[in-house]
């Protein structure tokens, strides 16, 4: 009756009276160890696979080194290449080309996307189902179905030509999405809101379920307009939503490469040359690897500003 | 007063207006869903069909349906004279027939398989390697007292920020030095340090979801914190971790930009391989829509098996339904 009870009973029943901080302890590693052993690896990797790399990037931004000639000598020219970029009209081209396609593909996604939304919050019959299906192109591959367009936008048999000629009654073969230096950046802003407008649809869609009926009853009972309460209600308590949808998509689109270097590669001439593509010429083209390098690191604290001040204004409408 | 009306009524869209929206969003649906009909439609189709004018729509009314785009797709073949064709045995095979009708041989198998078994290799293996990471490190932010946490889940997010291409120029050199350049392994490495950005920050929402007194309480009957996590957390979590699972394989399997720029034979995915199948003459459209097809299937699937979690996936865990 009164036999020993073996150690790992005590050791539990010890455990069971001690706060489970301490009890950790008793029993292994500590809360500080595991949580050290957990989150270590993710860093490790990062650093290795993302700072190290962007450490020398900004290293190599100060010299003249060139990734097909790995043994010519190095000459370190200090902030010449910063002082180039920011200096050369070309690259300013570029940033223009990237700030228009941003912007237009913002406010044409954000509209649509927004107004979509609205439409799916009725809960129709099927709103469901007809969802999901909206929701197809954003989780495809950019650049297998970008260059599936380009087959669309041909101008004598693609089905887009032929789709706007039936409609419109303009010969299809009169004009070309892809080669007329006006159209083409048109064509790939529309490429891109077929892709991404479900994506500003689907955070805006959860904006506006995140409204309580009983904001919309007490206005009912104050007999506000249904035009009042939109722009009063709906619109103002949906905007954090929607200023997180243009948040995500000014940063991908920013960085937007596969899309258009399949369905234009900057042509015609370079109206569509963003500033990827532009990165990709002096990089993996031309081999300028240190001027690049300083191109990458302009871009990159771009990005890294634009969505800081933005956050910033974010946090305050969210918190009014 | 309409005293009689319930309080739901009250903001319950009108019938009529339901079915104004109704059809306004399927005509979307309908419009949206065209380009990938097309893709579909163009890989039955032969040559000569894909781009008649003006563009044939129906199967076996407009045109006849044939296999010859997946045969292009999965084979090379050379032009051969009818003299040396009538030696040859008579075809074996449904893509031998479709060839020898052209005047052709079938001399190999193309690319596309291996390319896209790179990509079930690559998005697996990195997938595999970004959520273990990412749960073990989602569980110590969402449960420890570290130092400097909001930095580090920031810095975490951050490097999501970078254009690719920008990566990719150190990325480039270093691979070269370690003999990762055309490598599936540094291609696992490099998704895996993209994805792990969004597997952290996703799994960490699920897992702040499971209260802790689960874990508390079986620590208290007994576990260690680490059984704890491998018996009460990772079997809570289990939904959280297959729908971040799927997003990072989406991740991998659509990459392009890096694909491109790092990869150009043994490690090459089918993102940059099916834009440079060609044809005879140009491009061979019905194979591009063939391979593009089957690229594409494996995503359709997992789009409407992760519906619920959309929202959370794309944000990065920032909404939440």
């Amino acid at each position: 009756m009164n036999a020993p009870a073996n150690p790992a009973t005590l050791i539990n029943r010890a455990a069971r009276a001690t706060p489970p901080g301490l009890a950790g302890k008793v029993r292994g590693l500590s809360d500080k160890a595991i949580a050290w052993l957990f989150i270590s690896p993710t860093i490790v990797l990062l650093l290795a696979i993302n700072i190290f790399p962007l450490i020398w990037t900004i290293q190599l931004s100060f010299t003249s080194y060139r990734a097909n000639r790995p043994n010519a000598p190095l000459r370190d020219v200090g902030l010449a290449h910063y002082n180039d970029i920011l200096t050369n009209p070309d690259i300013w081209a570029a940033m223009q080309v990237t700030a228009r396609f941003v912007i237009a593909t913002i406010i044409i996604q954000t509209v649509l996307g927004f107004v979509l939304a609205w439409l799916i919050d009725r809960k129709f019959r099927g709103s469901g189902f007809w969802t999901t299906v909206i929701l197809l192109p954003m989780m495809l591959s950019p650049a297998v179905v970008g260059n599936f367009w380009t087959f669309l936008y041909q101008p004598q048999i693609g089905l887009f030509n032929y789709m706007v000629a039936f409609v419109s009654g303009i010969p299809p073969s009169s004009f070309q999405m892809l080669g007329d230096v006006r159209l083409s950046p048109w064509a790939i802003v529309l490429v891109d809101s077929w892709m991404w407008t479900p994506y500003v649809m689907l955070i805006c869609l959860a904006g506006l379920r995140s409204i309580p009926d009983y904001i919309y009853e007490a206005a009912e009972v104050d007999r506000a307009s249904k035009w009042r309460q939109f722009w009063t209600i709906t619109l103002p308590m949906a905007m954090p939503f929607i200023m997180l949808a243009v948040l995500f998509r000014g940063i991908e689109n920013f960085k937007m490469f596969d899309m258009v270097n399949l369905l234009t590669g900057g042509g015609p001439g370079s109206t569509t040359e963003v500033a990827s593509i532009t990165l990709k010429r002096e990089a993996f083209e031309k081999w300028r690897t240190g001027y690049s390098s300083a191109f990458a690191i302009i871009l990159f604290v771009t990005v890294f500003g634009l969505a800081n001040i933005y956050v910033r204004a974010l946090n305050k409408v969210k918190a009014r | 007063m309409s005293g009689n009306s319930t309080a739901y009524s009250i903001v319950e869209p009108s019938r009529a207006s339901k079915r104004i929206a109704g059809t306004i969003v399927v005509l979307y649906a309908v419009l949206t869903l065209i380009p990938l009909v097309w893709i579909v439609l163009t890989s039955i189709k032969s040559p000569q069909d894909s781009i008649s004018y003006p563009p044939k729509v129906i199967p076996w009314v407009h045109f006849e349906p044939t296999i010859e785009g997946f045969c292009n797709l999965f084979t090379t073949r050379s032009r051969q004279t009818p003299d040396y064709l009538a030696t040859l045995p008579p075809p074996s095979g449904a893509c031998e027939v479709q060839a020898r009708a052209k005047n052709m041989v079938i001399v190999s198998e193309s690319k596309y398989i291996p390319r896209f078994l790179n990509s079930v290799i690559i998005a697996f293996g990195s997938t595999a390697l970004a959520v273990f990471l990412g749960t073990l490190a989602a569980y110590g932010f969402s449960r420890f007292r570290v130092p400097l946490k909001d930095d580090l889940l920031f810095f975490i997010l951050s490097t999501r920020m970078m254009p690719p291409i920008a990566v990719a120029i150190p990325i480039y050199l270093m691979y070269r030095e370690l003999g990762l350049q055309d490598t599936r392994l540094g291609m696992i490495l490099l998704y895996t340090s993209v994805n792990v950005s969004l597997a952290v920050w996703l799994l960490k929402g699920f897992i702040d979801e499971i209260p802790r007194e689960y874990e508390e309480a079986a620590m208290i009957d007994g576990y260690t914190r680490l059984q704890a996590f491998r018996k009460v957390v990772l079997p809570q979590a289990a939904t959280g971790i297959a729908a971040t699972a799927i997003f990072c394989m989406i991740f991998a399997w659509n990459e392009y930009a890096f694909a491109v720029l790092l990869t150009s034979g043994d490690a090459q995915t089918a993102p940059p391989f099916i834009p440079i199948i060609i044809g005879e003459g140009g491009q061979d459209w019905p194979a591009v829509a063939a391979g593009t097809t089957l690229f594409l299937i494996p995503i359709l699937v997992f789009t409407v098996l992760l519906r619920k979690h959309l929202l959370r996936g794309i944000t990065f865990g920032a909404v939440r339904k």
